[in-house]
């Protein structure tokens, strides 16, 4: 237990003993961890493996069949979370500005009459996109449209959404997939630069990023179980439930 | 050309032809960016039924129709909710049951033979003054609903399950925009025909959405591409001496060819 020699660390969710399943069949089972504040926390595992779903039952977009997903009284209220979904969903080429896109769920949620036959932003609304987009480096695209921007430059637009209510935990699920190998590592630095302020929680299949920046990593494997890699060591459970192969390899990568 | 502005059936026409395009404008945008194609062209197909049972318990025909498009919309609404991945199945079904239950209802209707083709293919020429009516009302209605809910529109639109993290109702505004299809599809049969209406909704929204860099300015942009492109099929309509619903989509699909060579 390493993590007790360190000072204090405030607990910011907990998952304890958490299951889950879509149908008859448990996609997660038994699921155990912590996340402390300040974390680069990596969930890793094979496709299917459950990541995505985990994620969201810490977002409250699914529930939990049983178990408890504990958040602390900092992220209770949802903008508190901020979250960058997996791009599998959104249509490419919808006609949308930066703008738009990092005020979405953003703006003031209160129309007066007088706001009523107004569809822009207030100078306040824009300032915060701005300062956002400075963040994730992409400072002066403002006004372009987003299916003209690159894969690399679109997931930085994205992040930029998701801190623009400067969150206190960022979740991203899947960030990197499309992009290419020099855009990956851009968007992991800045993931480490925001990581400063802000306690990142990641989905990811990249081994830099487990290697290299996270300072805690879970492996979720098909059988739904849950090791977490940096606390509990890489120990094979005695049922043979983690897959022997996979973890070797992840190993092998590391050094 | 010009004298036949003299009449009133011309002039019905063209104000028909003009609020149609701003409500298949704005709706047929939403349609678009939503991928909701298909679910809108079951609707259209699906509104025969309230035309059949409107004609067969002597109601207005905008009612029923109407009517029976809100209760397909809803339909899909909750089959997208519940069992996304069957939804092609349910369109289907959906699209062919109302179609049957119209032509069944229009055979039981004693001594009535009515026009089949105005309702496939449209009769602008035939529009009524209380056509217009309803027309305007439904213009004004989707003008207040999507300027109000404009930011919400967009963020559902563009990523739904981001926006119901961030508090918006998306099932409610998903729904919203289903049924809002459903009457901009039934006023636009009057305009081009049911089985035309789709292509009027899609046409000019796919081309505007390759020029615009907003869902607002696509809205803009399609109601005029859209108005521009009904205008002049019917003036083609006129002076051919063909069917005003088909002229209209030829012209807007000779446009799309147009447009897609130009491009390159």
């Amino acid at each position: 237990m390493i993590w007790q020699t360190n000072p204090p660390l405030k607990k910011l969710l907990e998952v304890r003993n958490l299951n889950f399943s879509y149908k008859k069949d448990l996609v997660l089972k038994n699921i155990n961890f912590t996340l402390y504040k300040g974390d680069f926390f990596a969930i890793t595992g094979p496709n299917g493996g459950g990541k995505s779903t985990l994620i969201k039952l810490i977002l409250g977009i699914l529930e939990p069949k049983s178990g408890t997903v504990f958040l602390d009284e900092e992220i209770k209220n949802p903008v508190e979370i901020g979250y960058v979904p997996q791009n599998t969903n959104i249509n490419p080429e919808f006609p949308i500005s930066v703008l738009d896109v990092v005020m979405m769920g953003n703006g003031s949620k209160h129309k007066t009459l007088k706001s009523f036959f107004k569809i822009g932003y207030s100078k306040f609304e824009i300032e915060c996109a701005k300062s956002s987009l400075e963040k994730v480096g992409m400072q002066g695209f403002l006004h372009s449209k987003i299916s003209e921007l690159s894969g690399g430059q679109r997931q930085r637009v994205m992040i930029a959404r998701a801190i623009c209510s400067h969150p206190k935990l960022l979740i991203l699920d899947e960030p990197t997939s499309n992009i290419d190998i020099n855009g990956q590592k851009e968007i992991y630095s800045l993931l480490k630069k925001l990581n400063q302020e802000i306690t990142v929680l990641v989905v990811t299949h990249d081994l830099t990023v487990i290697s290299q920046y996270a300072n805690r990593v879970l492996y979720i494997n098909q059988e739904g179980f849950m090791h977490d890699l940096k606390e509990g060591g890489f120990k094979i459970d005695n049922e043979g439930h983690f897959c022997e192969v996979e973890l070797m390899q992840m190993l092998g990568e590391k050094k | 050309m010009i004298e036949a502005l003299h009449y009133t059936f011309i002039q019905n026409a063209i104000a028909a032809a003009i609020l149609v395009s701003i409500i298949s404008g704005i709706i047929g945008s939403l349609i678009l960016v939503n991928r909701m194609t298909f679910l809108a062209g079951g609707i259209a197909h699906s509104s025969y039924g309230g035309i059949g049972l409107a004609l067969f318990f002597g109601l207005p025909i905008f009612l029923g129709a109407s009517l029976f498009a809100l209760a397909s919309a809803y339909i899909i609404a909750l089959v997208s909710f519940k069992q996304r991945h069957r939804l092609d199945i349910f369109i289907g079904l959906i699209w062919a049951v109302g179609m049957a239950v119209g032509i069944v209802f229009v055979d039981l209707t004693p001594g009535y033979n009515v026009d089949l083709m105005s309702y496939l293919f449209g009769s602008i020429l035939a529009v009524s003054k209380s056509d217009i009516i309803y027309m305007a009302l439904l213009t004004v209605a989707v003008l207040l609903f999507v300027h109000r809910f404009y930011k919400e529109i967009l963020a559902v639109s563009y990523d739904s399950e981001y926006a119901s993290l961030r508090g918006i109702n998306a099932k409610f505004f998903y729904t919203a925009i289903l049924m809002l299809s459903a009457l901009a599809v039934v006023v636009a049969i009057k305009v081009v025909g049911l089985i035309l209406v789709i292509a009027l909704m899609s046409i000019p929204t796919y081309i505007a959405e390759q020029i615009s860099s907003s869902l607002y300015t696509m809205m803009l942009k399609s109601a005029l591409l859209s108005a521009i492109f009904t205008i002049i099929g019917l003036i083609i309509s006129y002076q051919f001496d063909i069917t005003s619903g088909a002229s209209i989509i030829l012209t807007s699909a000779a446009a799309l060819g147009l447009f897609t060579v130009l491009k390159k």
